[in-house]
């Protein structure tokens, strides 16, 4: 929670006149059973019209002010909310883009997501409330119970009594409920799965006539479903009854006791009337008192959870250069090993070289380590041993915008945004409007995106789903190519482009890019058949490497793979 | 046409929608008049309470000293309504939830069963997103309507007209004065409506954007940092950021006025009722007034007054939220009422066939279709595949290689030509029987979340579980299955075991194996698993195919040569026709992709 009131800090004067502005209000609003209670209690007795016209017209202006200084002090802190959430998200977000893949990988997505969207929203929500409810419910509970003390201690302490049992009754309740309404969402979410599963799965439901049995199968989970509602509503449908119950029993106690103090004439009966009104108020202060406690708790884990994310270190250091590199070499691995979670090798003493402008085709089963040699390479995750160099140097010792920018790069499925075509090749760069129309044609993308009606400003739905496969592919190929980088590294990224389109676009590459380096990932043999240079990992290894013809002969799991996909020509 | 979606759109009329929501109300009737008595009893109760509260203070302050046996007697009288009252309450809270949970649970029964029989054209042409949002949202907003809202009304109405009856005998001229306010409050719930209701709009629209867009950029972290785009990507998110900001504060600007001003025109109306009571309440003690003028007032009744006058103030400054949140519940309602009123898959014809034993012959006779009348997608195509033989259909993707299968399985009915299973023409046969004679295996794997025994049994229910074994022997799963610490019983969920893409296919291999269906409709995938999976799915498939008449979208080299028939697809028609040889032999498209890969 510190880091939320270092945020506020800068904020404290805008706060501070907010806060004024509540107060004054809220006590002016205090004012008001006060003065009723005066009315009925002292001035009816003086006789005076004008008194009571007096002491009316006072009530009047209070509830001005009152109204006032809550309207100025909420504006005031839906201002104050919403530079502070600025900042907060503002800070949050560049921090998240700029975590290394290592801790994007102990994260998650989803939960940095969630931590960007829900997180900030409950924080949000509490700094706005504590602005508005902080203030007013402890004045309203602090100020009624003083007053009350002094119109009458006695009469005060009965309604003192019953706070404790309001406070506690709603923060029990409220806190019973967070389980009981996280069963109802598991059940809730057990009911649209088979919703969605059968959406999905109609032609197999119909092909087998399993209508009967899916409905067999929805019943259940709703049935679930209803029961677990019904039962969370039913425990929490105690609240309300009890707190109206609550609050009129602590009036009906006011009443009993004053009427044992008034016989005695320790009290009047006028007090009952105002000891009413301040009842209802404190009473409600207590339970958004109580409420507030609640919130608390889910902001405090909010807040937990934003500021590990802002405080997470980059574990990516700087390194200087040993100086033994060969400057003549483009790309070189040197027996490199790397274990994500620090047990087993995910890739075991890779070596290899490339000259500038050569190709690299890399190839094996799923998760046998071809995607982190790349990662590697582009420097998401330093090695746990061994040394990857660029021009003859250690990437460790460049600095992390210029390693970046000497790269273009396509990843198995790929980012497609919502917005232009355009704009997903040009990805925020500088790049002119003719360098993504040439980067289009190397990609072999520029047939398509001009048939589309509006061309390059074709607008693209979230995750590309407008565009097939094959599609989506090229436009991040031209993403790729659209700086002619120095080294191009292609992730799986033709494989939904037919056999034909795939060789243009190799052709269209080595000619466009003659000193780029290429490295290719792929499941496809055809993809990387003319690579200068093929490798082939299992498990982590290199069980083969060399060009597509030695293979053949010398590594027989290039041939078997070789061998099963040779229909491929025919498919898409 | 015309005819029936008039009537649709009549029977979904605002009036209509309400008809038919009532009738669900009316179906629970026992609950819903219970309901109804308890409302009235507990609010009559807690309407009664201040009344019992007014007589004890004019017992406190009767002149003579207080009088005990009254004060007693009206607080245990308070006690006693405030605590029926809450029982009251609380037992209409529950015959609620349970009459509103009826109602829910038959709603959404009766939209998934209405579902399952619509046609495939249906999830076509609806997202999934979509039809989830009406068994989430749309029944969720009509329940809260149901369980909630409908209470309040029946209350907030109860209490109106109870606090401005009870006023009114207390004491006519204090209530002439407080009725003067009421218009205020009116016109502030229509500036409620009106103004402020569309900030928050914007601002949940706004939100969403912002979410949307942080979620959308998140999926794409690691592609951001390979181009060294985080300040570029940052400062559109604060931009976005910046606007939904904005909406808050506009939001949250005109509300900060709301409530302070609802409270203000309560607190005013008090001041008024102050004044007026305080006048009343001289001149009544001093003897100007009699106790039988309608001026007269005692001190109780002005305390009284006060309580009624603030038990009223509520529902009418909740007035327009509920207005509201019934419009929202009607145009829930709407939606859910159009799915429902879908046309169902048409009937079996009455003279539709059942079939025993299928042989496997299929025929397509001059068959033409388009999913949209405008533009045909198959065009006078004629095939025959006699029991045991194999069609290949290949082409790139998109290009329409599964509307085949869709009018094979009736999922949409041609319309032109003829299909025949067995000389059969296929329309004229059942349609449970017709698709139980295929076996599909598509490439989107469909498994649900359920145990994997489960999930093979799928293909045929009456399945001994040895025959289950035998068929995940078959589709060489059995020794992945049986090494997982569950074996079969491994539930298959999202977040459960990891069970790769390739396994998933494999499984539903096996469901097909334990269907006997003679013909046989598979998907050849190269989807991404490794090359020793892929071996093992083409085993699994070769097998299935064996003894089966079989219709294949192609993608591996053998089965395509070695199919007796291939139809070559392109922009969704048929442009070439026969088997390996003779494409090769013809040297158009298919011959020229064929080529494409030795080049």
């Amino acid at each position: 929670m510190k880091w939320i009131l270092s945020y506020l800090k800068p904020l404290r004067k805008r706060i501070a006149v907010g806060v004024t502005f509540k107060m004054l209000g809220t006590v002016s609003e205090l004012m008001i059973p006060f003065l009723l209670s005066y009315i009925l209690e002292n001035v009816i007795h003086t006789n005076k019209i004008q008194s009571i016209l007096l002491f009316g017209g006072l009530m009047a202006l209070f509830s001005l002010t009152a109204c006032l200084g809550n309207i100025i002090a909420n504006r005031m802190a839906a201002k104050t909310t919403m530079l502070f959430s600025t900042q907060m998200r503002r800070q949050l977000f560049s921090k998240t883009l700029h975590l290394s893949a290592r801790n994007v990988d102990s994260f998650t997505i989803p939960s940095l997501e969630a931590r960007i969207t829900s997180d900030t929203y409950n924080v949000q929500n509490f700094i706005g409330m504590i602005q508005k409810m902080g203030i007013r419910a402890p004045i309203l509970l602090l100020g009624g119970t003083v007053i009350t003390l002094i119109m009458d201690n006695k009469l005060a302490l009965v309604m003192i009594a019953t706070l404790p049992v309001i406070f506690a009754v709603v923060y029990g309740i409220s806190r019973m409920g967070v389980p009981l309404y996280s069963t109802v969402q598991r059940s809730v979410d057990s009911m649209v799965r088979v919703v969605r599963e059968d959406a999905q799965g109609i032609r197999v439901i119909k092909a087998l006539s399993k209508v009967k049995y899916e409905n067999a199968r929805y019943d259940k989970a709703n049935l679930a479903l209803k029961k677990n509602e019904t039962r969370a509503a039913t425990i929490m449908g105690v609240v309300n009854p009890i707190m109206t119950l609550l609050m009129n029993l602590g009036i009906v106690g006011v009443i009993g006791v004053s009427a044992y103090f008034v016989s005695q004439n320790r009290s009047s009966s006028t007090t009952v009337i105002a000891f009413m009104q301040y009842f209802t108020l404190i009473s409600m202060a207590m339970m958004s008192l109580s409420r507030m406690f609640v919130m608390y708790t889910k902001c405090a884990a909010s807040a937990k959870r934003i500021s590990t994310v802002l405080e997470c270190e980059n574990e990516l250091k700087p390194r200087e250069d040993d100086g033994k590199g060969d400057s003549s070499l483009h790309v070189s691995f040197e027996k490199v090993s790397f274990s994500y979670l620090g047990k087993k090798n995910n890739v075991n003493n890779i070596s290899f070289s490339l000259k500038k402008g050569e190709s690299l085709g890399i190839i094996g089963p799923t998760g046998s380590g071809k995607t982190t040699v790349l990662r590697l390479l582009m420097r998401f995750y330093d090695p746990d041993s061994g040394i990857i160099r660029i021009n003859g140097r250690d990437i460790r010792s460049y600095d992390a915008n210029k390693l970046t920018r000497m790269f273009g790069v396509v990843f198995q499925n790929d980012f497609i945004y919502a917005d232009s075509i355009k704009e997903n090749i040009r990805f925020g760069r500088d790049i002119s409007d003719e360098a993504i129309t040439e980067a289009a044609r190397i990609a072999q993308a520029h047939d398509f995106i001009s048939s589309f009606a509006k061309g390059y400003s074709h607008k693209v739905s979230t995750g590309g789903t407008n565009l097939s496969g094959g599609q989506r592919q090229r436009v991040l190929i031209s993403r790729a190519v659209a700086t002619k980088p120095e080294i191009l590294v292609l992730d799986d990224s033709s494989s939904a482009l037919d056999y034909k389109t795939d060789a243009n676009l190799r052709l269209a590459l080595s000619k466009a890019l003659p000193d780029s380096t290429v490295i290719t990932v792929a499941q496809r043999v055809s993809s990387v058949k003319s690579c200068d240079l093929i490798l082939v990992i299992d498990n982590g290894v290199i069980i083969g490497s060399g060009k597509h013809q030695e293979l053949m002969e010398s590594c027989s799991e290039y041939k078997e793979i070789s061998d099963s996909q040779m229909g491929g020509a025919l498919l898409d | 046409m015309t005819d029936k979606k008039k009537v649709s759109t009549e029977k979904r009329s605002k009036k209509g929608i309400f008809l038919r929501l009532s009738k669900y109300v009316l179906g629970q009737w026992p609950l819903f008049t219970v309901a109804l008595a308890l409302t009235l009893a507990s609010n009559q109760l807690s309407l009664l309470g201040p009344r019992f509260s007014g007589a004890a203070i004019d017992a406190i302050e009767a002149t003579g000293g207080v009088d005990f046996t009254s004060v007693w007697h009206n607080v245990t009288l308070m006690i006693a309504c405030y605590a029926v009252s809450a029982v009251f309450a609380y037992l209409l809270s529950v015959v609620m939830v349970n009459l509103s949970q009826r109602i829910t649970y038959r709603m959404r029964k009766q939209l998934f069963e209405k579902l399952t029989s619509l046609p495939v054209n249906y999830f076509d042409t609806h997202a999934t997103g979509d039809i989830i949002s009406h068994f989430g949202y749309d029944i969720d907003t009509i329940n809260s309507t149901l369980s909630h809202d409908l209470i309040q009304v029946m209350t907030s109405l109860y209490t109106v007209i109870g606090s401005l009856l009870f006023m009114w005998q207390i004491s006519k001229p204090m209530m002439i004065i407080f009725v003067l306010t009421i218009p205020v409050s009116v016109l502030l719930t229509r500036y409620r409506s009106r103004v402020v209701r569309p900030l928050f709009r914007k601002r949940a629209k706004k939100y969403g954007e912002l979410n949307g867009f942080a979620e959308e950029m998140l999926t794409g972290s690691g592609t951001i940092s390979a181009y060294g785009m985080q300040e570029e990507i940052s400062s559109r998110f604060n931009k976005i950021n910046g606007e939904a900001m904005d909406a808050f504060r506009n939001a949250e600007y005109q509300g900060a006025m709301l409530f302070p001003t609802i409270n203000l025109v309560n607190n005013v109306s008090l001041s008024l009722v102050a004044i007026m009571g305080g006048i009343l309440y001289m001149l009544s003690q001093n003897g100007t007034f009699l106790a039988s003028s309608v001026f007269f007032i005692t001190l109780g009744g002005v305390a009284q007054f006060v309580q009624y006058s603030r038990k009223f103030a509520g529902p009418i400054n909740e007035f327009s939220n509920i207005i509201h949140e019934f419009q929202s519940a009607f145009s829930a309602a709407e939606r859910v009422f159009t799915i429902l009123d879908e046309a169902p898959e048409k009937e079996d014809d009455a003279d539709a066939v059942g079939l025993d034993e299928v042989r496997g012959d299929v025929c397509l006779k001059e068959v033409s279709f388009g999913y949209t009348e405008d533009k045909t997608v198959l065009k006078n195509l004629s095939v025959t595949a006699k029991k045991g033989k194999t069609v290949a259909i290949v082409g790139p993707t998109g290009a329409g290689k599964t509307t085949v299968i869709n009018l094979l399985m009736r999922f949409y009915d041609q319309q032109k030509g003829e299909i025949t299973l067995d000389g059969i023409p296929s329309h004229k046969i059942k349609r449970e029987d017709l698709r139980l004679a295929f076996t599909m295996v598509l490439q989107d794997t469909w498994l649900f979340c359920g145990t994997i025994y489960d999930n093979i049994v799928y293909g045929r229910e009456d399945a001994s579980p040895e025959e289950v074994y035998e068929a995940a022997r078959s589709a060489r799963i059995d020794s992945f299955i049986e090494s997982l610490p569950d074996g079969y019983d491994t539930v298959l969920s999202d977040d459960g075991v990891n069970v790769s893409k390739g396994q998933k296919q494999l499984i539903t291999i096996a469901r097909a194996f334990l269907s006997k269906a003679p013909i046989l409709i598979l998907d050849e995938a190269t989807s991404n698993v490794d090359s020793r999976t892929e071996i093992q799915i083409q085993t699994a498939m070769n097998e299935l195919m064996k003894n089966k008449t079989c219709f294949v979208i192609a993608h591996r080299l053998s089965t395509i040569q070695n199919a007796d028939t291939i139809l070559v697809v392109k922009d969704g028609s048929i442009i070439e026709q026969g088997n390996h040889n003779e494409l090769i032999k013809l040297g158009g498209f298919y011959s020229s992709l064929y080529n494409s890969q030795f080049s």
